[in-house]
């Protein structure tokens, strides 16, 4: 078994150049859509008075979420003890500490007033569960910063455990916040649920863990040292318990809300209404069967069965996961606002002056997307410009 | 030799001046302070202002109530609804078993357990001593949560910049804002009703009334214990100051 070392990646070539210049693109763009937003005001949104939420929410969300199941690798290297993880530990810190800092500038680019930040880290309503994830998100950072630290140091070996048990403990209470955030409105019948944070906690599993295969993959081509078929392996195993436990609580969580009377409106809406078509594509096929159909097969190949398939299989599952994770944080977010908030049980809406008959409607703006996709153009700037300046990317490694 | 006496004794009179000046400063600070808190009525607990709507009186064809408001706070058509502010508007209902119709006005409730403030990050969402609940526009920084959280719908997010606004009611872009219950003339303490409930009594319906709920002999008290009123979501609980009779 040689030496775990590890180096700074400095991919050259057209096509890393390539791929850098898009990001950059995309990162400037994003900012130029926000400040438009901020100057215009939200009105050249899609974003409504109905739907306040829209689509950098989803973006926002979905990359804190992923920010906190990126740390996986680690958490199994460095508290599970799985040595097969311990090469990718400092990536999938760095990819965490990425992902969460596009997700959070999404997040405040998107507030009415996003100049007030200052405001929002030093007026706190800690019976707010936005409070608490100020703190939580900037905790997680901190952990994760130190973490690096002690994994890059070897006079910290010892105490790697005792920071990855803590950055462990800390993440499952981040998306448990996130997931609380829509969770707490007991006033929209498809939020209130408790069942909201455990779900998060798994869809938090399967999009961090696919985005970190993703990357690990991307790192061993520009790298041209392929991932070890083991890891690939486990990494598909893994991906397969996730997807399994987020289907099981999607269909708990809709058949409770099919089994209140109440929240009948709501689920309509999802199952057969203007959600349906995210709903069942984009999250049930894309997200939740088409991954587990890929990662089984991969499974039941023999180990030594055509490598560059089952890398390919496990490349084409992380990536329909993303897709399937977005499309459930849409559903939960946009959904949860397009049905009408019924107020008068019993009674039909005759007319309103404002939005109470039949389903609001929610068209996102290119603003929107481009503040989104900027987001994620960051978070990987971020994560690119972190293995560029520190030795985070293991050398080639075997046993 | 002497210069250096000097200059050590110019610096002792400079910090002995700045010394003196940072404590003149704080206390005309400490005084004003006192002065303003003395001098400012603040909301009181010994209240509990609301509102009682009989939708009985409330004609579905009417809408003087979303006038009223619309013009004492200077809410202005936008040509986007969906995007303007709805400090109140109407809704028109048929019981689905008994067919009957009955109109109301919807506005904030003013709820005693305000899930706008439970959820307000940086405590803008505030409510006062005296159950009105309110947005402080400089600690609002535009999250939305609060329209989220809000069961009735009745928060607005300013989403473009507002002219020809009232001093009476600061509004501004990339903020949230909702009903205040016409805190200006309940502060004025001139007997004023909202502006919602003037227009109304204006038009000869007389469908919405404002009072004081702490106060056993106000009108508001005195109808609340004669008629039957509900609280709209009352199945959360949430203690609303504002009540409907003939739902």
């Amino acid at each position: 078994m040689t030496a775990l070392s590890h180096q700074c990646l400095k991919p050259r070539g057209a096509l890393y150049g390539l791929w850098i210049a898009a990001l950059v693109i995309a990162a400037v763009a994003g900012l130029y859509c926000a400040y438009t937003m901020e100057h215009a005001g939200h009105h050249i949104t899609g974003m409504t008075n109905r739907v306040v939420w829209g689509l950098p929410h989803v973006f926002a969300v979905s990359l804190i979420v992923a920010a906190s199941g990126a740390l996986n690798a680690a958490s199994m290297a460095s508290v599970f003890n799985v040595s097969i993880y311990k090469p990718y530990s400092r990536c999938s810190v760095a990819l965490a500490i990425s992902l969460l800092i596009g997700g959070v500038m999404v997040l405040v680019l998107d507030l009415g007033r996003p100049d007030r930040l200052i405001v929002a880290v030093t007026h706190f309503n800690f019976r707010s569960v936005f409070s608490w994830n100020v703190f939580l998100y900037t905790g997680f950072l901190l952990l994760c910063i130190v973490y690096l630290w002690f994994l890059c140091e070897r006079r910290y070996q010892h105490q790697i455990k005792r920071i990855g048990l803590a950055a462990l403990v800390w993440r499952i209470m981040l998306t448990t916040g996130t997931g609380c955030i829509f969770g707490f409105l007991v006033g929209r019948n498809s939020l209130d649920s408790a069942l909201l944070a455990p779900m998060f906690i798994v869809l938090s599993l399967v999009t961090g863990t696919a985005a970190l295969a993703l990357c690990l993959l991307a790192i061993a081509r520009s790298q041209q040292n392929p991932l070890p078929v083991a890891t690939v392996r486990s990494l598909s195993t893994l991906m397969i318990w996730f997807v399994a436990a987020l289907g099981y609580f999607a269909i708990v969580h809709h058949l409770t809300n099919l089994y209140v009377a109440e929240h009948a409106a709501s689920e309509r809406l999802v199952l057969g209404g203007s959600m349906a078509a995210l709903f069942w594509i984009g999250f049930v096929t894309v997200g939740l069967a088409g991954p587990l159909l890929l990662l089984m097969k991969n499974l039941i190949a023999d180990t030594d069965a055509d490598y560059k398939t089952q890398k390919r299989r496990l490349q084409f599952a992380s990536a329909a996961a993303l897709i399937g994770g977005a499309s459930l944080v849409y559903v939960i977010i946009i959904g949860s606002q397009v049905s009408a908030q019924r107020l008068f049980p019993g009674k039909t809406v005759l007319a309103s002056s404002f939005g109470d008959v039949g389903n609001a409607s929610y068209q996102p703006s290119l603003w929107e997307w481009g503040l989104g996709f900027g987001g994620v153009a960051v978070g990987l700037l971020i994560f690119q410009l972190l293995l560029r300046l520190f030795p985070f990317t293991a050398d080639r490694q075997h046993s | 030799m002497q210069s250096t006496s000097n200059s050590v004794s110019a610096r002792r009179r400079f910090l002995q001046k700045l010394g003196l000046l940072g404590a003149a400063s704080a206390l005309s600070s400490y005084t004003l302070i006192e002065v303003s808190a003395s001098t400012a009525q603040g909301a009181s607990a010994v209240n509990r202002w609301g509102l009682l709507i009989d939708t009985a009186k409330c004609s579905a064809g009417c809408d003087a109530c979303v006038t009223g408001c619309n013009e004492e706070h200077g809410i202005d058509a936008t040509g986007r609804d969906d995007t303007r502010a709805q400090w109140i508007r109407k809704i028109d209902l048929q019981d689905n078993l008994t067919g009957r119709e009955s109109s109301l006005p919807m506005m904030c409730q003013h709820c005693a357990s305000a899930p706008c403030v439970d959820v307000c990050p940086t405590g803008a969402s505030f409510k006062r001593d005296d159950g009105v609940v309110l947005v402080n526009k400089h600690t609002c920084i535009g999250c939305r949560y609060c329209v989220m959280a809000c069961p009735y719908k009745a928060r607005s997010f300013i989403h473009e910049t507002i002219s020809n606004q009232k001093s009476i009611a600061p509004r501004g872009k990339g903020t949230v804002e909702s009903c205040t219950l016409c805190v200006h003339r309940i502060d004025a303490n001139t007997g004023q009703q909202p502006a919602c409930a003037e227009a109304c009594s204006k038009d000869a319906h007389d469908a919405i009334l404002f009072g004081d709920l702490n106060n056993p002999d106000s009108e508001i008290s005195r109808s609340l214990k004669q008629h039957k009123a509900i609280e709209v979501r009352s199945d959360l609980g949430l203690n609303t100051g504002v009540r409907y009779t003939g739902l």
